[in-house]
């Protein structure tokens, strides 16, 4: 066994009796709701910008945006302005709902939607969109193992399967017993490794490859002699897709289900609002990871799966030691976020879909939880072994798009509850069909090219999506409100 | 009037929505051209225009 297996392999191990013993941790009763899936909403500065940082900034985050600066050059650094703008929005959104969660009781952005209204049409919508937005995601990151497991002694993708088997069957153990106190602690672990192994990365690899202006004038160089030529710099046509790309996603980053857990375990407002402000730490990290992209083009690292440029980029790097860490820090980095997401999403199943079988708050609805929680992970384990990897990137990416399409009936109606319910749904239903077909006609790439009156226009989905949907539910609201003053007349 | 410190958070959109004030290479620190040195610049001003609002508003102002 190489020292890099051993040292992954000891890391995996390690955390697991850590996700077990969380469930002692401020002794409390697991068996409510409250606080096996919002850890008793006793989290403070510090443990909340571990867990936030640890769910936000996943393993597959780690991954994927490298491999797409390397595929695509620029376009691919829509993840910075991505992960900045989102904090301004973080402040304002989420400081209110944690203010109108905390007065409630609300442990789901459904919640609050279900009291806001009083429509459970509306209710399940939003919940199921959260939960089929989360699926693939949690999928995401056991690609991101999995590309680690392959790297590993130089395994086949297909002999990485049983340990990644392994690792999530801990995962739904612990996450099962203790809960979203699982992840926080091992939130710890994970931020630890991550930021010595990116700290290290940004160190040692830039001056070994020649210093930056040699890596960017390199990449420039094989990105123009590429197939399908890009740029270390936009294209003008790009520039509306960039900015798409960028806001569209920071709207929907904290409707997340995972995003709305992880949040709702915050013991203040406060605990909030600091955490905005010192959150944006972890994306300067996500910034020098991106740039790992060029790294690996002038590293002359050549792959027909970019998900492996980290991956075999630590290992050309690094001592072999250091690369286990490496693989470590990507392993946990996968498990926190995936344990928060089932988390998110078994909870959207338990208190929104299903809540005629469980009333209020009861002990039944925290088994309910527990065992859709595990049955999530195991459809998200399934979903490897028989969905080919481009297919699952396609769902996250059709996910994301979906789930900006909540926004209007959750984030609006934080401020104004002008908008009427069967409105917002109709929006939702319009916004839902838009990005399917719109994902559809472009092969599933994140942006779609809209041609109106002569000119033509690329655009990110998400983001096209949500303005047909605040256009029906605002068009809809006033035709309403218009027919039932007739009505009174 | 303390409301209207949150208005210093659009600077960041601004700053970063636009990409052709950023389009380009120079100049350049450390070898990165200006379009990547400029975005992850935003990162730590974005930080400290946050830290700022925070301090200087309530909890109750939104």
């Amino acid at each position: 066994m190489s020292s890099s297996a051993l040292i992954l392999a000891i890391a995996v191990l390690a955390v697991t009796p850590i996700g077990f013993l969380a469930a002692r941790w401020g002794g409390a009763n697991l068996r409510s709701l409250e606080q096996w899936a919002l850890g008793g909403r006793s989290f403070g500065t510090i443990v909340s910008w571990f867990l936030l940082g640890g769910d936000l900034y996943t393993a597959y985050t780690f991954v994927a945006v490298p491999a797409l600066v390397y595929g695509v050059g620029a376009l691919g650094f829509f993840a910075v302005p991505y992960a900045t703008i989102a904090y301004p929005v973080a402040l304002v959104v989420l400081q209110r709902f944690w203010g109108i969660a905390n007065r409630h009781g609300y442990m789901t952005a459904a919640d609050f939607v279900r009291d806001l209204y009083g429509n459970r049409t509306l209710e399940i919508a939003v919940a199921l969109t959260g939960v089929f937005a989360a699926l693939p995601y949690i999928a995401l990151q056991l690609i991101g193992m999995r590309a680690v497991f392959a790297q590993v002694g130089g395994l086949g993708a297909g002999n990485a399967l049983p340990a990644l088997t392994i690792a999530f069957v801990l995962l739904a153990a612990y996450t099962y017993t203790s809960g979203l106190r699982a992840p926080a602690m091992i939130a710890f672990v994970k931020d630890t490794l991550i930021y010595a192994t990116v700290i290290a990365a940004i160190v040692v690899i830039p001056a070994k490859l020649g210093g930056w202006a040699h890596i960017f004038a390199v990449s420039d160089a094989v990105l123009a002699r590429r197939p399908h030529p890009s740029s270390i710099y936009l294209a003008p046509t790009q520039y509306f897709a960039y900015a798409t790309m960028a806001f569209g996603s920071a709207l929907s980053l904290f409707i997340y289900p995972h995003s709305i857990t992880s949040v709702l375990a915050a013991r203040s407002r406060a605990v909030i609002r600091r955490n905005a402000a010192l959150l944006p730490v972890y994306s300067l990290l996500l910034g020098f990871l991106a740039l790992l992209g060029y790294c690996a083009i002038a590293g002359g690292i050549v792959t027909n799966d970019a998900t492996n440029i980290v991956p075999l980029l630590f290992r050309q790097n690094f001592p072999d030691w250091f690369a286990g860490v490496a693989y470590a820090a990507i392993v946990i980095g996968a498990l926190v976020p995936a344990a928060i997401m089932c988390i998110g999403a078994a909870n959207l199943l338990a208190s929104n879909v299903f809540r005629e079988f469980s009333p209020e708050r009861s002990p039944v609805e925290t088994r309910n939880a527990k065992v859709m929680t595990v049955a999530i992970a195991a459809f998200a384990l399934l979903f490897i072994f028989f969905v080919p990897v481009p297919f699952a990137i396609d769902f996250q990416l059709l996910g994301g798009a979906l789930m900006l399409q909540i926004f209007p009936a959750f984030v609006l109606g934080l401020w104004t509850r002008w908008f009427h319910p069967q409105a917002l749904l109709a929006g939702w239903a319009f916004g839902l069909l838009a990005s399917c077909a719109m994902a559809y006609e472009s092969g599933f790439t994140s942006n779609f090219t809209l041609r109106l009156l002569g000119g033509s226009l690329t655009g990110f989905i998400a983001f096209y999506a949500l303005l047909l949907n605040m256009l029906v539910s605002t068009a809809l609201t006033l035709l309403l409100r218009t027919a039932r003053k007739a009505a009174h007349e | 009037m303390r409301r209207c410190w949150y208005l210093l958070l659009i600077l960041p959109f601004v700053g970063t929505l636009l990409p052709p004030l950023y389009n380009h290479a120079r100049p350049a620190l450390f070898g990165m051209p200006f379009f990547y040195w400029y975005q992850l610049a935003w990162v730590l001003v974005t930080a400290a225009l946050l830290g700022a609002v925070v301090a200087l508003t309530r909890e109750h102002d939104v």
